[in-house]
């Protein structure tokens, strides 16, 4: 379980997040929504562990019963948390296929490995296994040679994070906004990549704004964060009355 | 924001041998010891002349005040000449044990036995170790350490040894001019092509010892070769100089690359000049990856005298905590129809300061002649610098220039990015480095792209291994 108590965060003295808690379990889909500026991508930059936002003391994040609260972003990666960044930066000059292969290799090898199997993957065995997720995600083969992020369009993006993130076989993802800027074909990639993702055993936090994805998934709950509190949770019913009223009624 | 935390740079190859020397001269720098080095090396009385001449040029010389910070220099205090074994030996077994460790840790018996036709593995001031393959003989092919040559071939030495860079050039030259020892030697006859690459190390092994190497090559015409140096060296706690001369004659037709991987350490003046003589239709290409040392001033030079002659530079720069690499390229259009291309990258991190100063000169009879330049640098951190000091003189209307720079920065966001996937910094630092550093890498032979690849890995998280 991914457990996060009372979460305060705040960033150049400004509090953006105020006493947030939530727990997820393996599997779960939880969606967040609420209006822009509310935080929801400073949750998502604060549970990868990003050094600019700052928590106060009584802060929490445990990751099936790890204290991550302190941890810099690497380890946190590999103890199995996931960001899929709502703007993925460019890196002129790496390749997609080997930045995945260290992460993979940074994520999978074995501290004390035996002789025959280390845990890590040589380039040829990684590429097949990129090829065959790249496939089923219906990215074509040629964007695994190309520099990460690099001159792609805003579909092409959110859906390698998500081939980065079936790759990388995150106990639990964070998902920002991998819905905006897509087209429809691209939307219903991302929607395939968060089935696999739940099968593999990810417990999924969803940020979203519109409707549009979750047509296409069958959220555990949803939850309404306004001016840095969760101020409700629910079920499907709510992404409903969401889509009609707006956050106005939400306090 | 993220903290830059560089791990202070451990230097692997920083380790030194407790070498009974043989043969030293006292330290300082005087007429006296000229003498005895030439004496020593029983060299004929031009040379002596000619070593004596240079002296006085470097003394009367002051010293440059653009580049670098060149003040701190105590030439009384460096030894100028050294020789660790009395004769050269044949084979690695020959060789004491610890010059032996040495060259096992920088992998000089490894590039041996893999693909490269000939080592010439300078230990100091001495070419100690050099094996040569048969067919290089069977070709005609001339590659010896500096000071055979003098002995072996006086003529042909003397009809080029000085005549693309003159005692009188510069500063630094004089002084190698005054001082020299070692270096390599090479002549490949008309019409011969050379495929293996010829190969040599350099390494600086005694405190305050200056090494001036000297190198020559004649490509006569039609020949074909490529030469390649990797240097490193021990980390001392006073400052080292290293003042070599490389000169190059590229005949009608033939053409030569001149590949160097430079790795001196943290206290190193380097201060090199390269120059290349290049005749009709000859092609000449400098490689040249400085990374280390305190100081590095060096802009290798090609001198495009014939119709159609080429010059390329390839270079590669990083400079880290206390590093200035102040390097560059010079093309000379003196012929018709010549062409040159200098592409630059550098790498400033922690503090460190890459300068590109570049020449491109098109002289009044270079009709029709083409240069592009074009500099890339990629800033790692705030302290960190890069500054390019491009001169273009051009004498003739019908020239085709193209000058282009970039400047790049690592971003914290970049950095948390990869991060956020299980990267270390220093490994994502590592990969941004390496991907910016590839189009020259790419270059090399596979063996020294693999080098380079590990050096920078190196440079980048301060680890072994």
């Amino acid at each position: 379980m991914l457990k996060i108590n009372h979460l305060f965060v705040s960033i150049e003295k400004k509090e953006i997040i105020k006493n947030f808690s939530l727990e997820i379990n393996p599997k779960e889909l939880h969606v967040l929504m609420g209006p822009n500026g509310s935080g929801k991508s400073t949750l998502g930059f604060t549970l990868m562990g990003h050094p600019d936002y700052l928590l106060n003391e009584k802060s929490k994040i445990v990751l099936d019963g790890v204290n991550i609260t302190n941890l810099n972003p690497e380890e946190r990666a590999k103890i199995g948390l996931f960001l899929a960044f709502q703007n993925p930066i460019a890196v002129p000059g790496v390749r997609v296929v080997n930045f995945l292969r260290m992460a993979y290799n940074q994520k999978f090898k074995k501290l004390n490995p035996d002789t025959k199997n280390s845990g890590e993957l040589g380039p040829l065995e990684f590429y097949q296994l990129l090829l065959k997720n790249a496939q089923l995600l219906g990215i074509p083969e040629d964007f695994l040679s190309r520099n990460l992020n690099d001159q792609f369009s805003g579909g092409e993006k959110k859906k390698m994070e998500m081939l980065a993130a079936i790759i990388l076989q995150p106990k639990y993802s964070i998902l920002d906004e991998p819905d905006t800027g897509t087209d429809i074909d691209a939307l219903k990639v991302i929607a395939k990549g968060v089935k696999i993702l739940q099968k593999q055993g990810s417990g999924v936090i969803l940020i979203t704004h519109y409707q549009r994805l979750l047509k296409y998934l069958k959220p555990d709950e949803v939850h309404v964060l306004k001016e840095g509190r969760l101020v409700t949770s629910g079920n499907n019913n709510l992404i409903m009355e969401i889509e009609k009223e707006g956050y106005q009624s939400f306090n | 924001m993220i903290i830059m935390n560089f791990v202070p740079l451990e230097y692997k190859l920083g380790f030194s041998d407790d070498i009974d020397y043989h043969q030293k001269v006292g330290t300082g720098l005087s007429e006296k010891i000229v003498r005895q080095i030439s004496a020593y090396k029983n060299e004929p009385d031009w040379m002596l002349k000619f070593r004596l001449r240079a002296l006085g040029y470097f003394k009367n010389k002051p010293v440059p005040k653009w580049g670098g910070d060149l003040s701190k220099i105590d030439y009384e205090a460096i030894t100028y000449f050294l020789n660790p074994v009395s004769k050269k030996v044949n084979s690695w077994k020959e060789l004491p044990s610890k010059i032996r460790d040495t060259y096992e840790k920088i992998g000089v018996p490894e590039a041996e036995r893999d693909m490269l036709a000939g080592v010439e593995a300078q230990y100091d001031s001495s070419v100690i170790y050099g094996s040569i393959k048969k067919k290089l003989d069977e070709q005609g092919v001339i590659f010896t350490d500096t000071d055979s040559a003098l002995r072996l071939y006086p003529d042909l030495f003397k009809e080029y040894f000085g005549t693309i860079i003159p005692p009188m050039d510069n500063k630094f030259a004089a002084l190698n001019s005054a001082f020299w020892s070692g270096g390599s030697f090479i002549y490949i006859p008309k019409g011969t092509r050379v495929d293996l690459p010829l190969q040599a190390y350099f390494r600086i092994n005694a405190k305050n010892m200056g090494q001036f190497e000297r190198t020559l090559i004649i490509a006569d015409e039609g020949s074909t070769v490529k030469y390649l140096e990797g240097c490193s060296a021990p980390v001392y706690t006073s400052d080292s100089l290293h003042a070599a001369v490389v000169e190059i004659v590229v005949k009608k037709n033939a053409t030569v690359q001149y590949t160097t991987i430079q790795n001196w350490s943290g206290n190193v003046y380097n201060l090199v000049t390269k120059r290349s003589r290049v005749e009709e239709n000859g092609t000449m290409s400098w490689v040249d990856c400085n990374i280390g040392s305190k100081l590095t001033m060096k802009y290798p030079s090609c001198y495009l005298m014939g119709k159609g002659a080429r010059g390329e530079t390839l270079s590669l720069a990083i400079a880290g905590k206390n590093q200035h690499q102040d390097v560059g390229a010079k093309m000379i259009h003196v012929g018709a129809h010549t062409s040159s291309t200098a592409i630059s990258k550098s790498i400033s991190r922690g503090g460190g300061r890459n300068s590109y100063r570049g020449l491109v000169e098109v002289q009044a009879l270079a009709e029709k002649s083409k240069s592009k330049v074009k500099c890339d640098a990629l800033i790692l951190d705030a302290t960190s610098r890069s500054d390019t000091y491009p001169t273009i003189k051009v004498n003739r209307s019908d020239t085709q220039m193209e000058h282009e720079a970039t400047v790049s920065k690592v971003g914290a966001d970049q950095l948390f990015y990869m991060q956020s996937r299980g990267l270390s910094q220093n490994d994502a630092e590592a990969m941004i480095v390496n991907g910016f550093a590839e189009p020259i890498i790419k270059t090399l032979p596979m063996e020294y792209a693999l080098e380079m690849n590990r050096l920078i890995q190196l440079e980048m998280t301060g680890s072994v291994g």
